[in-house]
This record gives C-alpha cells, sequence and structure tokens, in this order.
C-alpha cells in the first residue's frame, strides 16, 4: 500500500513507524523489515537561517511522489510505503520529508528507500526559498549531486 | 491554455499564472518558452537561462512535447525538495 501525504503539519515519526508496521497482523508477520529516513531543515554555520519556505506545484507534487512510490513498488518486493513532505514556513531544526518502506527483507526496504528520496530531489516539485537572519534571502539552487544520484538509479538496482 | 510558474520564475515574473491562447505556429513546449520570451526584458532573463523545467498536465516532460491549448502547462526551475 502506498501512503503519500504533502502537509503543512509536522509528523510523528513514532506513528508512521507504527502505520508501517501494519495493524493488520497477518499482513504485519511478513515485515521483515523497515527503513526510514527523514530529512530536516539544516541551518548555515556562515549564515544563520531564520526559516526556509518550500513552496510546491499542488497537484502534480502528489502525482510525482505517486509515480515515484509505483517505480520503487515495480523494482523491489515492497510491502508498504508512506511518504510525507511538508510545506510552508519551516525553521531549522524541523522536519520537512518522511520516507518509509517495509518489506520482508533489508535490502528491499534499504534500496526502495533511498530510490525514493534520489527521484523525489530531482523530480517532485518543490522549491526551497531562505529567510537569512541578516534580512537576506534566497532561492535554493537544484545540487549537481543530487542530479547525479538520482541518474545512478537508471537501467540498474 | 493556462501557463503556470513557480519558485524563482513565479517571484522574477510577478505572476503565478497566466491565461492564454496557444499562440499560432506554436506547436511545442520548448516554442512557447521560446515565445514567453518575446514578452518584455524580464520574461527573456527569468525564461532565458536555459534552465527551465516543463510540466504538461502536471508530468515532467522535455522541450519537445506537443502542446494544446486545452493543456495545463508548468514552468519551474530545477526543483529543490527533500
Amino acid at each position: 500500500m502506498i501512503s503519500i501525504s504533502v502537509q503543512e503539519k509536522d509528523f510523528d515519526v513514532g506513528e508512521e513507524y507504527r502505520q508501517l508496521q501494519s495493524d493488520d497482523t497477518s499482513i504485519g508477520a511478513n515485515i521483515g523489515g523497515i527503513a526510514i529516513f527523514t530529512g530536516q531543515v539544516r541551518d548555515l554555520a556562515d549564515n544563520p537561517l531564520k526559516f526556509m519556505c518550500l513552496e510546491h506545484y499542488p497537484g502534480m507534487t502528489e502525482k510525482s511522489l505517486q509515480q515515484t512510490a509505483e517505480q520503487a513498488e515495480e523494482r523491489w518486493p515492497t510491502i508498504d510505503i508512506r511518504i510525507i513532505h511538508r510545506i510552508g514556513d519551516l525553521t531549522p531544526g524541523e522536519q520537512i520529508v518522511f520516507v518509509g518502506v517495509s518489506s520482508a527483507h533489508r535490502d528491499a526496504a534499504f534500496s526502495a528507500c533511498e530510490f525514493i528520496m534520489d527521484i523525489l530531489k530531482t523530480s517532485a516539485p518543490f522549491w526551497k526559498k531562505e529567510q537569512h537572519v541578516d534580512g537576506a534571502s534566497g532561492w535554493v539552487d537544484a545540487k549537481d549531486v543530487d542530479q547525479q544520484r538520482a541518474e545512478r538509479w537508471q537501467g540498474s538496482e | 491554455m493556462k501557463v503556470l510558474f513557480f519558485g524563482s520564475l513565479r517571484e522574477q515574473l510577478g505572476i503565478g499564472e497566466l491565461n492564454t491562447a496557444l499562440p499560432d505556429g506554436i506547436d511545442t513546449i520548448g516554442e512557447l518558452l521560446a515565445n514567453l520570451q518575446t514578452q518584455g526584458d524580464e520574461w527573456k532573463l527569468a525564461l532565458g537561462t536555459g534552465n527551465v523545467l516543463f510540466a504538461v498536465n502536471q508530468d515532467m516532460v522535455d522541450e519537445n512535447t506537443i502542446i494544446s491549448d486545452s493543456d495545463e502547462i508548468a514552468l519551474f526551475p530545477p526543483v529543490t525538495g527533500g
């Protein structure tokens, strides 16, 4: 099962983990491993951040995340995939993104979780704008390394 | 046709949504991008960077994608979520 949420409010990793463990014991008993990634707002030592504003493309965002999760399902024998991405103003240390994958074995869970994050970084329509403590602001540039990480999934597992 | 702009493009252009007819002779989204740049200096500055991504009906596409008047088009800079 795939669960996608794009939301302003924070999320509870413990609650998401319990959901991945599954309420349905007949399904839950097949799960052998759960991989979780969370991303949070990093402060900048040389240019302190006041907050970061996350803009997105309503509609396409959910569609893009759904497609990425479906691609992960096709590549690895996952059981459940949960993706949460926050939008709006977020301060340093706040959680931005959650990806959790349950599977019978760890390799599928690890790989699918990493794949989803790498594809999300380069294809989900989110844009970050930083507001600094000194009053300056600016849009975050996309990084080449993120593109390279996404491209390494092409044609191989 | 609805054309949406996001992120720094939206801010630079001062517009998030443009409702317009598909100009005559424009078949692809790449041609639309070039056409929009003729609207003025700020359009050329914002859209002429060679670093604009495209979506048609909420799917990321390349510049050679054929578009029609009924499509939802979006132009935006490289994404930075996660």
